[in-house]
Formats: structure tokens, C-alpha cells, sequence
């Protein structure tokens, strides 16, 4: 390669060396970062029409707590890379706030598929659309959504795209065009190397969260949010009907005097033991 | 048609949540009028993949080489796609895990699956193919309706009572499996694996310890680890607990953290903020222990003590010990 750039040197013109050498060391990255919105963690569920809907009135509307980790590192990357940072939302209207929240913490433009985000294949179907056509360099996004908890979502993406996915992802360095990563396996971790472009579902302590500062929501006002609709139709799954968990039984109480009673009613009452 | 039932090995045993899947599908094979086959990747000893049968399975696939040893959901997940086709399967069953969903996911998109994570009971065969799953971080189950011919259920722990030779089957017979690799598979190089020095994954266990920040430092765990150690339980811990450092981060159950579902989660000294809740409400019985009466927790527990934890461990301790 340096010999590659030496030749370079000796036959063209500076203007020329100067641009090939930037591209080489600063590669310019495009980074997509996936936003779900989500009732915030703290939200009552209820569900009305039947019980086929969620009721929406009163609940709070976040992005999702583990996106929330992916754009915070998908920001940093983008500030210390450059190149550019897109955020992806598959859902209606009513996100745009939530949308206008991560241009704020620093994504340079948005896309938002405008449909109902049906099912997680119906979604990563979505964002693998707009990926092929956009040559996304790096793919973050939670690790699962918090009101569907499937995290399945990158894998879908990733096996769409056909390139490498990994979850959860607690750690993501990168040198050039090549990743190091740390994810959590059953009791442990991973380190491992691979090379971009890769679809990662991320959690915590991947980066800290970021709260939008006054000029980063000043500007978030004109950055490009684009609308587009979505592709395929073929529906493979339905919701039919949602049910809350029984009320549970009240909590019994035993005086710590008596501490040790609590192990015998473990083994012959809740059978637990 | 058949049921395929992907299994999780650790050291060349099955584990646990596994064989609860391979029970779960052997129930989906019943009511399908299919059999329960089962896939198995890595190594493990003909002797411990024949206990399947005893779960309900009539066949194990399985794909042992030196490619295979570190976990790789995309190579894992072709071999599984390559299992469905040889064994024309209509349902295939994985055990909620990191694992599970990623092989899952990668499945569906190559065979355009249905794929539902989360599943809490088993599903209904007649009429349309339609499973219960756990949603909003377990606050609430969704009823879906499936209508892709191939359906991929990843299902999560304590689902269904488990009754080892429940089935009157043989012994499982044992079917080497020889897939084909993609190149792209094995792009990346595994540079570390760190596992936690414990005989007990929080997610494998049936009984979980944990402590959140009334333990008041690092330094006063071993009353929790005793205690754990007499009941055979796995430790864990509340998420300010792991930021403080005072224990692991794959100790940390919560929202944010590992999701449980044990038989008896007993809570030292966590008040129980909602994000806890989040990673605990799958478990059937939670004692909560707490010298503040008036700690949430105590409104989503079983059993409760109000009073000082460093006096009321160590009885507890010796109360286990004597069961045995």
C-alpha cells in the first residue's frame, strides 16, 4: 500500500496525492442508526378497542432506551470519523418528535417509513431497503425494542443485507474498516475482530446516553427529515389480542424474628424448593 | 412435516432451557401430527444427546467440526435453514437466548418465516396457527396469528412443566449432520472469550440470590453468596449495583440487563424500581428482603421480611442448610 501511494507521489500532481491520502486515513464513514418509539419504561399498559390496541392516552413516548445507546455511539463515531449519520424510523407520524430528538443529539438527516411497523420482519424488510440503497458502512440499533422485546431485528437485517450481525454488542472500537467488538454471550463475553459493514444491536456500557444541548436543538429544526413509503406487503403475522398478567396475590409477610419460617413455607407452600 | 427443535450444548451437555424445548416441541409435534426432531451443534457425547428422546424427540441432527466451536449465530443459522429443508420442518422451536433470537432472525430472512421471540405458552394448532407471547418487558402477552407456511417460535424459560420420560420414547436416535459452509460466515476472528467463573448462568438458573444497593458494598456479599451456595442458586445483582462496580456487569438483571425467569428470586436490599421489575417479572415466586417497609418491591413479591439483611442471611443460610 505505501508503495502503492509512493508511485502516487512521483506521477501526479499534489492536488491529486493530497485527496487519495485523506480518503485513506479518514474513512468516510455512513453510519445508520435504527430508532424505535416506545412507551417510556415507567408507562401503565392498558389496551382498549377490544383489547386489540394499546391506549395510548397519558403514556409517554421515548426512543427506545437501548437505540438510545446505539445513537450515542453511532454519534461519537461520526464525530471522531466524520462522514455521515443517518437515523431510521418505521412508523407514523407521531414519532417525528422523538425523530427531531436524535438530529438533536447529532444525526445529520432522517428517514421515517411511513407505516405501521407490523412486525419485525415487516421492519427489517424496511430498513434493509433503504440500506441497499444507501451502502451503509455501519448499522446500530437496540439490542431489542421495549415494547416488543423480540430482538430479532438485526439478525433479520443482517441475513437481508447479507453481511455480519451481533447482539448485544457492550463495546465497538474501529480502526479503518475494521471492527472490534464486545458482546455478551451466556455468563460472559466475546471479543472479536471483524471488518465493516456489519448490522449491530447494541446495550449498555456501549457509550453514554446524550441529552440534545440548545444548539443541537436549534438545528435539528432544519436538518432533512425524508418520508418514504414503504415496500412489500405480504403479511405473515397478525396481532389478535393482548391480555395483562393476573394481579398478583398479596405479598405475604413473615417478622424477621421468625426469618427462618420463610425456607419451610418455600419448600411446602410455593413449592419452590 | 416436522417440528425442528434447535438445542443449546455448554461443556457437551445440554442445557437446561434446552431441554425445556425440546419438551415444548415434542408437545407442538403431538398436536401437529409431526415429529419432534432435534438439531444440535457442537460437541457432545451420543449418551447426553440421546436423553432428547426421553423429552420427546425421535431424532438428533448432529453437526460437530473444528469451524463450529466458537458460537456463530450466522453459520448456525445456515446450518439450521439446511436442517429445516432436509427435514421439510413447519415449525421450528429455539430457547430464548442471545443465541436463540439471532439464529431465529437469520433463519426467518432466509426461509421469509414468521419469526415471534417471547413465546409463553404453547400455541393453537386448530384453525389459525396463533402463540402467546410476553410484551412490554413482560407487563403484558400479545395473541399473534401466524400465516407463513414455515413459523419460528423462540421461546422463553419456564414455559411448560417439564417431566423427564414423560414420553414413552426410546432413546433419540443419533443422525450425523454434515452441512455445507458459507465462506462469509467465518469472517470474523474470536480474539477473547471470558465466562464467568460460576458453575450457574443467571438465565440457566432455577434459583437466583440478588443483591442491589442496601448490601451497602462489595465487601458484605459473601452472606448472599452463602446463602446462594446452601439454596444451589446463581447470584445476581441490581443495575446501580453493576455501575458501581461492586459486582459484574452479567450479574446486572433489569431492563437494561439480563431478563430471568426463575422458579424463586429472592431480593436483598433492592428497592425494586420498575426497570428492576422489568428483568424479574417472569419469575413464579420472589421473596423480597428489605429493612425499608415500604419499598416497591414488597407489592410485586411473594414473601416478604422487613428488616436487616445482614442479620437475616446468614439464618436463612443455616434454615437451607438443614433441608438438605
Amino acid at each position: 500500500m505505501l508503495a502503492y501511494y509512493l508511485s502516487f507521489y512521483v506521477n501526479c500532481e499534489d492536488k491529486v496525492i493530497l485527496r487519495s491520502v485523506t480518503i485513506h486515513n479518514h474513512m468516510t464513514m455512513k453510519i445508520l442508526v435504527c430508532i424505535t418509539n416506545v412507551p417510556d419504561t415507567t408507562a401503565k399498559i392498558a389496551f382498549t378497542d377490544n383489547d386489540t390496541k394499546l391506549n395510548k392516552n397519558g403514556i409517554q413516548y421515548i426512543i427506545g432506551p437501548y437505540d438510545d445507546y446505539a445513537l450515542a455511539r453511532g454519534v461519537e463515531i461520526r464525530e471522531q470519523s466524520g462522514g455521515t449519520l443517518t437515523v431510521l424510523h418505521v412508523g407514523g407520524a407521531e414519532a417525528d418528535p422523538q425523530i427531531r430528538k436524535a438530529l438533536a443529539i447529532g444525526a445529520d438527516d432522517a428517514i421515517r417509513v411511513n407505516a405501521e411497523p407490523l412486525d419485525s420482519y415487516f421492519t427489517a424488510l424496511q430498513i434493509a431497503h433503504i440500506a441497499k440503497q444507501n451502502n451503509y458502512d455501519l448499522i446500530l440499533m437496540g439490542r431489542e425494542s421495549i415494547d416488543y422485546n423480540s430482538g430479532v431485528v438485526h439478525g433479520l437485517v443482517g441475513e437481508m443485507l447479507g453481511i455480519p450481525s451481533y447482539s448485544p454488542v457492550m463495546k465497538l472500537d474501529l480502526d479503518g474498516n475494521n471492527a472490534t467488538i464486545t458482546r455478551e454471550i451466556d455468563g460472559g463475553n466475546e471479543i472479536l475482530k471483524v471488518s465493516l459493514p456489519l448490522v449491530l444491536g447494541c446495550q449498555e456500557p456501549i457509550a453514554e446516553w446524550k441529552i440534545p444541548n440548545m444548539r443541537g436543538i436549534m438545528t435539528a429544526r432544519t436538518k432533512p427529515l425524508n418520508v418514504v413509503e414503504s415496500v412489500g406487503s405480504e403479511v405473515l403475522t397478525t396481532p389478535e389480542k393482548y391480555t395483562l398478567p393476573a394481579p398478583k396475590g398479596a405479598c405475604k409477610m413473615i417478622p424477621a424474628s421468625e426469618a427462618e419460617t420463610l425456607i419451610r413455607l418455600l419448600q411446602t407452600e410455593a413449592k419452590v424448593l | 412435516m416436522s417440528v425442528l427443535i434447535y438445542i443449546e450444548l455448554e461443556n457437551g451437555s445440554i442445557k437446561k432451557t434446552s431441554l425445556e424445548t425440546i419438551a415444548y416441541g415434542a408437545k407442538v409435534a403431538e398436536k401437529t401430527g409431526g415429529k419432534a426432531i432435534v438439531l444440535a451443534i457442537g460437541s457432545a457425547d451420543a449418551s447426553e444427546l440421546e436423553k432428547a428422546g426421553r423429552y420427546g424427540a425421535a431424532k438428533v441432527l448432529h453437526a460437530t467440526d473444528q469451524k463450529l466451536e466458537h458460537e456463530n449465530s450466522m453459520a448456525y443459522a445456515d446450518i439450521l435453514v439446511q436442517a429445516v429443508q432436509q427435514e421439510n420442518s413447519k415449525v421450528v422451536i429455539l430457547a430464548k437466548s442471545g443465541l436463540g433470537d439471532a439464529m431465529a432472525a437469520r433463519a426467518a430472512a432466509r426461509l421469509k418465516a414468521a419469526v415471534v421471540s417471547g413465546v409463553t405458552q404453547l400455541p393453537e394448532t386448530d384453525g389459525v396457527f396463533t402463540v402467546t407471547r410476553s410484551v412490554f418487558s413482560g407487563k403484558a402477552f400479545a395473541k399473534t396469528q401466524i400465516h407463513s407456511e414455515i413459523k419460528i417460535l423462540v421461546v422463553k424459560k419456564n414455559v411448560i412443566e417439564m417431566d423427564e420420560n414423560a414420553v414413552a420414547t426410546e432413546n433419540a436416535e443419533i443422525v450425523p449432520f454434515s452441512p455445507a459452509f458459507r465462506e462469509d460466515d467465518f469472517k470474523a476472528t474470536v480474539v477473547q472469550v471470558e465466562k464467568a467463573n460460576t458453575e450457574l448462568s443467571l438465565t440457566e438458573a432455577d434459583i437466583i440470590v440478588s443483591g442491589g444497593r442496601g448490601m451497602k458494598g462489595p465487601e458484605n456479599w459473601q452472606p448472599l453468596v452463602d446463602l446462594a451456595r446452601a439454596l444451589g442458586a446463581a447470584t445476581g445483582c441490581s443495575k446501580p449495583v453493576s455501575d458501581l462496580d461492586w459486582r459484574p456487569h452479567h450479574e446486572h438483571i433489569g431492563q437494561t440487563g439480563i431478563k430471568v425467569a426463575p422458579n424463586l428470586y429472592i431480593a436483598c436490599g433492592i428497592s425494586g424500581a420498575i426497570q428492576h421489575l422489568a428483568g424479574v417479572n417472569g419469575s413464579k415466586c420472589i421473596v423480597v428482603i428489605n429493612k425499608d417497609p415500604e419499598a416497591p418491591f414488597f407489592k410485586a413479591a411473594d414473601y416478604g421480611i422487613v428488616g436487616d439483611i445482614f442479620e437475616i442471611l446468614p439464618r436463612l443460610t443455616e434454615a437451607a442448610k438443614k433441608l438438605k
